[in-house]
């Protein structure tokens, strides 16, 4: 086997060494009554040749874009991944590196962390930025987690256009502990209705999500002001597509203290919804109870800049069982592809990519209300919006499948009453000829 | 020995991304624009974030000199203990990147996804049968995860039991994230002390352990390296009075195709595949942490489930007892494939071979530096072995001068001051892919240390000068903290 260099002859050399007979001689000191009886049942190994032609069949059973067209986003989005971004993550310093808890031999590591914490800071319009979480879901429930740890309240309330299968994750984390989770309706025009929220000191925070999973772009700054009703609750605010910021005003700007959520979009591949990014910023006054690894400039014994890991006196292998979170590997590589394709794309590409990405969503949009189809959310979106095809639909979506076209995602069965509503998205990557395409399609 | 294998050659400077650049340019290539513009509510729009602007080239030129700042697996011998740094097999990276999986939307429906959910149902197989455990769930996205998936299966357990518990036992030598998953669950941790030998004992689990005890987590082999011999004591202790048994499996690397778990009296465990299974560390993650369970935990297990029936594969979230979800879709999908790579390129025998192979390796840089390092336990070791500072203390020399100069002979130093119950703790674990040359290369170094250490300790106060960088303050670090440019 390629991957075990020793030799019979110099295994047995470093047996005699060790003093021990044979291998088995090595497990001495396992008792009989915890030994595996038999030999592991487990397929006979491949070749290198073979598993590419399994591997090869495997991917083959699996519909992916660009054979596929696949109108849906939902926390998932198709996003053009430039060559160089690819070549730059195949480059196996960054992706067969441990932790860098050794700073000197570490620095490629975190200076691209302390790069990447800049650009997230910059681009949500807050302080601190952490090294990741495991994605959007576990990063919303990490900052509900630390709202209830800063103002010691026992009960955060989010809104139920918050990511579903988001919430759910919240609800997972925060149920052990019994704290609880308030449900806020959306309105009639696909926003958060806080019209029913109460007194907001009742909440450590309130979590909103802006574009929303209906594609909607909430109020910020609306919404921020009620949640400010009291001065103590934190407003937090996630997303799934972080690439509309290089549009819309930044969350901090509009008072989020904790923005958070999924960083996929930047240039990581869908991967069938992992590995991802969570992307977590905050306040500057909020540094100390965060969770996650931060990195943090310095200078070395001759006076030179460098970067370490820092305020680890939060995390779990200082503090145990008082630390802010239990997280210890996060998804390093996966900030080191974003901060690669942000650093690609630059200000100027942002922002372009963005805007480009809100007109084809207005395109196919306005195609496809034209065409008669309802949409029922009059809010302004992003590059995802919910319509609202005839009853029966579900046969054509199917139907659709066949010729290799995903007509979005279906939301009855995330929100009831949402049935015959299907969610769509169209990025950069969707010609105006797809659209067209789609339109006549889901109409014919 | 001959020249350490560290040496400096040609390391450029770069600076900061900000720091270079020129407003418009771009490295993306955007699509042509093929739609017509249309306004947004100019309430809702910012100014573009203040990222520079920079060309294909000098992206392509920074990342590569950041990545020559960096030591890797495949830049040399990297025994950091609990960490099993093996050989990322380069197969797995191809496997992985394959338009099919890369390509794959989450929320696709079922009938588009089987090649994906083959893979997953597979590996949970697999998972199961290499640790002896029923069944598997391979939502949690690195070894923290697991944990915290853990409790929540134990505290769901005891709920459906009606009698929910508040405390959880965990020995001394436990990683920090045990404590820290246990509490998140609302457990109240309970310390034990490890023995003389280094193991746990089941009088002082037994004096500890009560009704209102919900389990206990055994990390075995235990971050001594060390394999709990009285294992099944514990655990049957803890099963007397009606707990549970968690089992941090970081450390699997040494006893795959030797030891059955579930006979071992676990009730949940984690696997750690960015260890155990090869793949790749990045720089911290992503790693994926799945957790193996007995049949009387499974129904508990979190959603969506892969089910198969007549060939054909079906995500399930009809578990009513289940404790929920921990991933916004299915984990860490992308290291899922690396490590089924891992598993199908390998086989039983080689599984079983590797973790062989890792604990001869141990046990060799044990008894070869057993004389010129204090050996915190001489007894025979697993896939790892601790020493510490002991010896060389009279001449004021610490773990973490012999680390740094470690590295000026082209080493990644091994883990240092854990586990916490060994003072000044050097945790060596070469794991199975690192030749017989470069693991006497690596000793020779820790020997010529020691030597220096000795003769001219200060070789090792000033290390590491090679680098890039030499020590850096991390005091100020954390006194002023800069952490945004």
């Amino acid at each position: 086997m390629r991957y075990l260099p020793h030799t019979d002859e110099e295994i047995r050399d470093m047996l005699q060494v060790v003093g021990a007979a044979d291998l088995d001689g090595l497990f001495a000191s396992i008792p009989r009554n915890c030994r595996r009886s038999g030999d592991m049942d487990l397929p006979e190994a491949m070749s290198e040749w073979d598993l590419n032609r399994h591997m090869n069949h495997l991917a083959a059973a699996t519909a992916a874009t660009p054979e596929y067209r696949i109108f849906m986003g939902a926390g998932s989005y198709d996003h053009f991944i430039p060559a160089a971004t690819t070549y730059l993550m195949g480059r196996s310093e960054f992706s067969t590196a441990y932790t860098p808890y050794q700073p000197e031999i570490s620095q490629g590591t975190l200076q691209a962390i302390y790069e990447y914490q800049t650009f997230i800071t910059r681009l949500l319009g807050l302080d601190v930025a952490n090294a990741s979480m495991y994605d959007g879901a576990s990063a919303l429930a990490e900052a509900l987690l630390m709202a209830i740890r800063i103002t010691k309240r026992r009960k955060v309330a989010v809104s139920t256009a918050v990511h579903p299968l988001y919430r759910k994750v919240a609800a997972t984390y925060l149920s052990p502990a019994e704290f609880d989770i308030v449900e806020i309706p959306y309105g009639s025009d696909g926003r958060t209705d806080l019209g029913g929220l109460g007194n907001p000191a009742d909440f450590a925070a309130v979590a909103v999500q802006s574009p929303n999973f209906f594609g909607c772009i909430e109020d910020l700054q609306a919404l921020g002001q009620a949640i400010h009703g009291d001065p103590k609750t934190l407003m937090v605010t996630c997303f799934s597509e972080p690439l509309a910021y290089g549009l819309l005003k930044s969350p901090g700007s509009c008072g989020a203290d904790i923005a958070c959520g999924e960083g996929q979009s930047f240039g990581i591949p869908r991967s069938f919804g992992g590995p991802g990014l969570g992307i977590f910023a905050a306040r500057r006054q909020f540094v100390r109870s965060m969770p996650g690894r931060l990195v943090g400039q310095t200078v070395d014994k001759d006076g030179k800049r460098g970067f370490v890991l820092t305020l680890a006196t939060r995390e779990q292998h200082i503090r145990r069982e008082r630390a802010t979170s239990n997280i210890c590997s996060n998804q390093g590589l996966c900030l080191t592809n974003a901060i690669i394709y942000l650093a690609s794309l630059g200000g100027s590409g942002i922002r372009a990519l963005a805007r480009l990405n809100h007109d084809k969503a207005e395109y196919l949009k306005a195609a496809l209300k034209k065409a008669g189809v309802a949409v029922p959310f009059e809010s302004p979106t992003f590059n995802e919006f919910v319509v609202q095809f005839p009853p029966g639909f579900a046969d054509t979506h199917a139907r659709l499948l066949a010729k290799k076209i995903v007509a979005g995602l279906p939301l009855g069965a995330y929100y009831k009453e949402l049935a015959d509503h299907y969610l769509l998205c169209a990025t950069e990557t969707c010609t105006a000829e797809d659209l067209d395409r789609l339109v006549k399609e889901v109409t014919s | 020995m001959n020249e350490p294998a560290g040496t400096t050659g040609l390391v450029f400077n770069e600076p900061l991304l900000w720091e270079k650049g020129a407003p418009g340019r771009c490295g993306v290539s955007l699509p042509q624009r093929d739609v017509p513009a249309s306004p947004l509510d100019s309430a809702l729009t910012g100014d573009a974030p203040d990222f520079p602007d920079l060309s294909e080239i000098d992206v392509i030129r920074h990342f590569t000199r950041l990545s020559q700042w960096n030591f890797g697996v495949d830049s040399g011998m990297y025994p950091l203990g609990s960490c099993t740094m093996k050989y990322n097999p380069k197969t797995n990276e191809r496997q992985a990147a394959l338009a099919g999986f890369c390509g794959a939307h989450p929320l696709m429906p079922e009938s588009l996804a089987q090649g994906v959910l083959k893979i997953m149902f597979e590996l949970q197989q697999y998972l199961a049968e290499i640790t002896g455990m029923h069944a598997v769930t391979l939502q949690p996205a690195a070894g923290s995860q697991g944990e915290l998936t853990g409790m929540m299966l134990f505290a769901a357990y005891h709920r459906s039991q009606g009698a929910p518990r508040k405390k959880i036992i965990i020995p001394d030598s436990a990683h920090g994230t045990n404590p820290a998953s246990a509490a998140l669950c609302g457990f109240k941790p309970v310390a034990v002390k490890s023995d003389e030998n280094g193991l746990l004992s089941p009088q002082a689990v037994k004096a500890v352990m009560d009704t209102d005890t919900a389990g206990i987590m055994i990390t075995n082999p235990n971050t001594l390296g060390l394999f709990e011999e009285h294992i099944r004591q514990v655990a049957d202790i803890v099963h007397a009075k009606g707990g549970l048994v968690y089992g941090d499996g970081a450390n699997m690397n040494a006893i795959m195709g030797i030891v059955d778990m579930a006979q071992t009296g676990f009730d949940a465990m984690h696997l750690n595949l960015h260890k155990t299974f090869s793949t790749p560390h990045g720089g911290g993650g992503p790693g994926s942490g799945p957790v193996c369970v007995t049949r009387a935990l499974e129904p508990f297990l979190p959603v969506p489930r892969v089910l198969e029936a007549g060939g054909r594969y079906t995500l399930s979230d009809d578990f009513p007892q289940s404790i929920g979800k921990l991933h916004a879709f299915y984990g860490n999908f992308g290291i899922l494939i690396r490590a089924y790579s891992y598993i199908r390129s390998m086989g039983a025998a080689n599984l079983k071979k590797a973790s062989q192979l890792a604990v001869l390796n141990a046990n060799y840089i044990k008894e070869r530096l057993k004389g010129t390092y204090h050996l915190a336990y001489d007894r025979p070791c697993m896939h790892e072995c601790v020493f510490s500072d002991k010896y060389q203390e009279a001449h004021h020399v610490t773990t973490l001068d012999i680390a740094k100069r470690l590295m000026e002979y082209g080493f990644h130093p091994p883990t240092i001051y854990f586990p916490l119950v060994v003072h000044g703790a050097i945790m060596i674990e070469p794991t199975e892919t690192e030749c017989r040359q470069d693991i006497d290369r690596f000793i020779e170094a820790m020997q010529a240390i020691a030597r220096e250490a000795e003769e001219s300790p200060e070789l090792l106060h000033a290390a590491p000068r090679i680098p890039k960088v030499r020590r850096l303050d991390e005091t100020l670090a954390a006194r002023k903290p800069c952490l945004a440019g």
